[in-house]
């Protein structure tokens, strides 16, 4: 079937197999590799996208389901290769280490604060429960998204 | 990881979705959040012929208060649910359990008409639901009927929905000055429910006790008759069958639904 | 102003913030193009002999390239009787072992390949339970024998504990976990028109993978170029290359195209090794007062169905550190490993040291309940004292500085220990069910061990840069970065003109790899000795172009240039014109550093839990650790692997476990029923820092990548216990399930 999904600004249309995921779709057929496949039982949230501007897992989203609606991923986030505060503070916290969870947690991320824009450490991590990471034993990544949303973070 | 092949049609309207639900039977499963049933396809336990996504139906993403019902559209998502204010005003309980249900990314998919229909005993809503004395609006080609939560709940997910029939509505009323209570018993925050309770009132339901949600009836008797939350709560394992599995035991699971009881009815009554 | 010791941001995140990291499954190399996917069909059962594979159906479907099994594969066979086919020949030995290899031409026609093997199991009797293997009724491989496949250590003598006023004896079992790194296994790769295999391969160490697939291709490897790309995630599980490597190999080969092998979750659980998985006997005997006067571990090693590092290394690096921080006078450590119908153990960070570690310190608390003394005080008396060092253990670890005592207390201050105890008193007084514990935990262990040395070589380039070629192949620790301030502060030349290569064999022929947190004080200095050859070499060249005698040249390291010492207005020769000068000879040194000798890191551990005494649920409330691996480099990246080990070691004292049923299936096969620890079952860590360098390396620095897992395990899990002692609890197995708390109190009461 054929399907026409908003990716990052840009508009694609596509011949799929009606199966696809939208996982899939994203890192073989338009080549956005950066959203990756952790699990196969929507546990692990590295492949969290913003659908119509809202965090979901892509590996539980058929392609079809997405024709005619909008997906951001991280390669989508940085305007004019400035990079966007959610990057920023990750880089900035230490909030990655071999970087495989990372884009995930930065797609939640900015999902998180566009519901909560200045939440506290516990709530971060209640937001990022559907994101594992096994590197950092996720500190870092807390002080990141606070550190992204423009609270001080205790060091 | 990849299901097996299938034909992907998409209603646009209640009644495309009716008809293709008649035209393909049982060879067709509908897609609503998706959440419970790609699971399965990804796994490949679960291998439809035909999807009918019924994302497009937005008519059936609501919740309106009117006459002392709350009526809630079976697309609503659990993060609706969540922070939508007529629920969280007339029927708090429903919308706290929403919110309980696996994690963000989880809950900007899944609804609260698929994980009835799904009835997955370790589910959330299905309780909560029964707990409040909910019905179900059912339509299907011959018209609608109207399930009390009581009869819908079958067992291990299986329902009173016949093939060509699709959840319309979750009806419970409003109760907005009762108190209530939620435990939803985990080793982690995402995982499914070890056991679960859902109190609102005197009402009791349990998660993860049986095949289906279940009523505690005896709980409830004998809350009726006077007794104390801690006598009454004592009884809460009464006509349960709950699982074996390697960290929960049938006699701690029916130890831990005694405690949760306990405490969901003090938070209902407190 | 070095940058040494600074807090400096991490080289390698530009990218994988923007357009994500390059992992195998990312892959587009041209080398790659149209190359076949592939996809094992395993074993379901934990043992059966395989009564007929029928691949006809399987290879009739769509898109099929080839269907193999073992019969096909004209490859080398191990002749030894204890030995791990590539593909399971006539008998399969634990659920999740490869059997039948599938390629298609697209990625979405595996499974539907595969669903048509055929394969008929006859079942046998699954090994399981660890006394199912001692007995030998079922023997994994009938002509060996016997299950048990290494034994190491001493006869036991029971005199030491005759003598001994206080003598406490527990079975204790530290618990197969899966290490479950974020990214998979998975390779990639083909042979050239040049007779040549190139494989991309998930890998900690490129150079042991190449030997792998070359030693099992039956070739040379000078015909096997390994790169390894991105990882994410290896955790001593991506040692080397699995078998599934070597079968990918060959049906590049056979099929005359490149393949491609991205592994489900589902079958990384099952099928990627697992960890720990030891059932231990310790027995601790010494004096009122405190004293230890006697140790004895007796270690049962589960090292699943076939021999990998868990048969035999796993239990040797446990004997070894048996007798941790403390000064014991006897300390007998034996070990026994026996197969099981179960997947394969291998490392998993700590790698025996957890192990060690978890069991002398859970003795030492038992002790301390014994003879009712405060766990902090009793380990106090016992702890090998700074003066001692080197120390040499009865088991003959020879350590090399500490400070165990110091460690302690600062952890114990930072975290108000008087006030946690007197809030715990109160508590109890109160009868308030939730009981709060405080457990303690203090450790040492062995990094950098052998194989010893590194590969380093730094090539200063015509424009004045820098390349630098590392052995070591790190996969997250943000070691790149480390390494790039190292040389920067060594050369005078500024970090964003100094690149790190490594994971290619044809770029680094020799090297030794990443994984016993051996990367930074080896491979450092490996990069250390290097540069300071370059600066040698540099110094003669740039006393040749300065007109002066080279021992009056000298390098100005803020500016980055040659100069003659006490006359810099004279002005100065840059790097770039050193190297002009150096010609086609070029200005670079290549080494193989093993200078160095086995570390030492050490710390201390306090839990702070909360256990709801009702339903038996314990949360970590707190955790403040204090881990030594002396000078720190980069104290953004130390800080980030010790919370990491925090992280896994917590993990592994509450939450997860490797679950196997009676008849050998594994109940935690996927990520949704395996309790992989999220973030809400963590609390903020609470970092303490001591810094005792060592003279073993040049860089005079300790490992920290797998620290802090060994010691915060046994402190969550004395914390469990510690939160129920009043109650008469005195031990509870990891993971501390509340359903096993329960069990724990209900079997309390009833004594």
């Amino acid at each position: 079937m054929k399907i026409t999904i908003e990716v990052n600004g840009e508009p694609r249309t596509d011949e799929i197999e009606d199966r696809m995921l939208l996982v899939h779709h994203l890192r073989d057929t338009l080549g956005l590799t950066a959203t990756n496949i952790g699990c196969d039982t929507t546990s692990c949230g590295a492949c969290t996208v913003l659908l119509d501007g809202e965090s979901v897992k892509s590996c539980t989203v058929l392609a079809a389901q997405a024709d005619g609606h909008r997906v951001t991923t991280v390669e989508g986030l940085a305007e004019d290769g400035e990079l966007h505060p959610v990057q920023r503070a990750f880089r900035e916290e230490h909030g990655l280490q071999c970087g495989f969870c990372t884009p995930g947690m930065i797609m939640a991320t900015v999902s998180l604060l566009a519901e909560n824009p200045r939440p506290t450490r516990q709530e971060v991590r209640e937001a990022l429960e559907g994101n594992l990471c096994r590197c950092t034993g996720y500190h870092n990544i807390v002080s990141a998204v606070i550190a992204a949303s423009g609270q001080e973070v205790e060091r | 990881m990849i299901p097996a092949g299938f034909s992907y049609h998409r209603a646009s309207t209640l009644d495309e979705a009716l008809a293709l639900l008649t035209e393909h039977g049982d060879e067709a499963k509908l897609l609503a959040g998706g959440h419970s049933l790609l699971p399965l396809m990804k796994l490949r336990l679960s291998t439809p012929e035909v999807v009918i996504d019924l994302g497009p139906l937005d008519e059936l993403r609501y919740v309106r208060f009117s006459n002392g019902l709350v009526s809630i559209g079976a697309l609503s998502r659990y993060h609706d649910l969540q922070h939508d204010p007529v629920l969280r005003e007339n029927a708090p309980l429903i919308a706290h359990a929403a919110g309980q249900i696996g994690d963000p990314q989880v809950r900007h998919r899944g609804t609260i008409g698929g994980s009835l229909a799904h009835a997955d005993p370790a589910a959330d809503l299905p309780a909560a639901v029964l707990a409040g004395d909910g019905e179900l609006v059912v339509r299907g080609p011959s018209g609608t009927r109207t399930v009390p939560a009581a009869e819908f709940f079958l067992g291990p997910f299986t329902t009173s929905l016949e093939p060509d029939e699709l959840l319309t509505e979750i009806r419970v009323p409003a109760r907005p000055a009762t108190g209530w209570g939620f435990e939803k018993f985990t080793r982690r925050a995402i995982d499914w429910a070890i056991v679960g309770v859902a109190a609102v009132g005197q009402s009791v339901a349990l998660i993860n006790m049986g095949g289906t949600p279940l009523r505690a009836h005896a709980v409830e008797s004998a809350l009726a008759s006077g007794a104390s939350i801690a006598e009454a709560a004592g009884l809460a394992a009464e006509n349960t069958n709950p699982a074996d599995e390697p960290h929960a035991s049938p006699g701690y699971r029916k130890h831990l639904a005694r405690v949760l009881t306990a405490r969901a009815l003090t938070a209902a009554t407190s | 102003m070095s940058v040494l010791g600074t807090r400096v941001v991490r080289t390698e995140d530009r990218k994988l913030i923007t357009s994500g990291g390059n992992y195998l499954d990312d892959l587009r190399e041209p080398a790659l193009t149209g190359a076949a996917h592939a996809m094992f069909v395993r074993s379901p059962i934990a043992h059966a002999r395989i009564t007929g594979i029928d691949l006809s159906a399987a290879r009739e479907a769509p898109g099929v390239l080839g269907v193999f099994a073992l019969g096909d594969l004209d490859l080398p066979r191990p002749d030894a009787v204890v030995s791990e086919p590539l593909l399971a020949g006539g008998v399969v030995r634990y659920v999740g072992e490869p059997v039948v290899l599938v390629l298609t031409e697209q990625r979405y026609q595996l499974a539907d390949a595969a669903e048509l093997v055929d394969i008929d199991y006859d079942p046998l009797t699954p090994v399981i339970e660890f006394d199912d293997a001692l007995s030998g009724d079922t023997l994994l491989f009938p002509e060996s024998g016997s299950n048990i496949v290494f034994t190491h250590g001493p006869e036991f003598d029971d005199a030491a504990f005759a003598n001994c006023e206080v003598v406490v004896n527990r079975t204790i079992v530290n618990q197969r976990v899966a290490p479950a790194p974020l990214e998979v296994r998975g390779a990639a790769g083909g042979w050239g028109e040049d007779g040549r295999l190139t494989m991309w391969v998930s890998s900690q160490n490129a150079q042991l993978a190449r030997g792998a697939i070359a030693a099992g291709l039956g070739v040379d490897e000078a015909l096997v170029r390994v790169i390894v790309p991105d990882v994410g995630g290896g955790f001593g599980a991506k040692i080397a290359a699995d078998p599934e490597v070597i079968v990918l190999s060959w049906a590049a080969r056979r099929i005359g195209r490149a393949v491609r092998w991205t592994e489900t979750r589902s079958e990384n659980l099952v099928s990627m090794t697992h960890g720990r998985a030891q059932r231990q006997v310790i027995t601790i005997g010494g004096r009122r007062d405190g004293t230890v006067e006697a140790f004895r571990l007796d270690v049962l090693q589960d090292a699943g169905a076939y021999q990998r590092l868990g048969a035999s290394l796993m239990p040797t690096l446990t004997v070894l550190m048996a007798s941790g921080v403390y000064r014991i006078p006897v300390v007998q450590a034996a070990a026994r490993a026996v197969l099981t119908n179960k997947t394969p153990i291998a490392a998993y960070r700590g790698a025996g040291r957890p192990e060690a570690t978890a069991a002398i310190e859970r003795a030492m608390d038992l002790f301390a309940a014994e003879i009712g003394m405060d766990p902090a005080q009793v380990r106090r008396i016992n702890f090998i004292r700074p003066d001692e060092f080197p120390f040499t253990t009865p088991t003959g670890a020879s350590y090399d500085t500490g400070e165990y005592a110091a460690a302690l207390d600062k952890v114990l201050d930072a975290g108000g220990y008087a006030d946690l105890r007197a809030e715990q008193a109160r508590r109890r007084a109160a009868g308030d069910p939730v009981a709060l514990g405080l457990g303690v935990a203090s450790y040492v262990e062995i990094t950098g061990a052998a194989p010893p040395g590194e590969s380093g070589r730094v090539t200063i380039n015509p424009d004045g840069s820098v390349t630098a070629h590392t052995g070591s192949s790190p996969h997250g620790q943000g070691l790149a970065t480390t390494l790039i301030m190292l040389l920067s502060d060594r050369l005078g030349i500024p970090m964003d003109r100094i690149s790190v290569r490594h994971g290619d064999t044809d770029e680094i022929p020799v090297a030794i790899g990443t994984f016993g947190s051996r990367s930074l004080q080896v491979g450092g200095s490996a990069l250390r000795q290097a540069a300071d050859r370059v600066i040698e070499q540099a110094r003669e060249l740039a006393a040749d172009l300065l007109e002066a005698a080279s021992a009056d040249v000298e390098l100005n390291l803020d500016q980055g240039v040659w100069q003659v010492r006490g006359a810099p207005s004279a002005g100065g020769v840059s790097w770039a014109r050193v190297r002009e000068r150096a010609g086609d000879a070029g200005l670079d040194a290549d080494v193989f550093y093993a200078d160095n000798q086995p570390t030492f890191p050490f710390g201390s551990h306090l839990a702070v839990v909360e256990v709801d005494t009702e339903t038996g649920k314990a949360v970590l409330r707190r955790i403040i650790a204090a881990d030594d691996a002396g000078p720190v480099l980069n104290p953004l990246t130390f800080r980030g692997q010790r919370h990491g080990g925090l992280g896994q070691g917590v993990a592994q004292a509450l939450l997860e476990v490797m679950n196997y049923d009676a008849d050998g299936n594994p109940t935690t096969g996927n990520l949704a029923d395996y309790s992989f620890i999220t973030a809400t079952d963590l609390p903020d860590f609470e970092l303490v820092d001591l810094s005792t360098p060592t003279t073993r390396n040049t860089l005079g620095v300790k490992g920290i990548g797998e620290a802090a897992t060994i010691g915060s395990t046994p402190a969550v899990q004395n914390a469990v216990v510690d939160a129920l002692a009043h109650l008469g609890v005195r031990h509870i197995d990891m993971p501390t399930t509340p359903m096993r708390v329960w069990q724990a109190l209900n079997e309390a009461r009833s004594a």
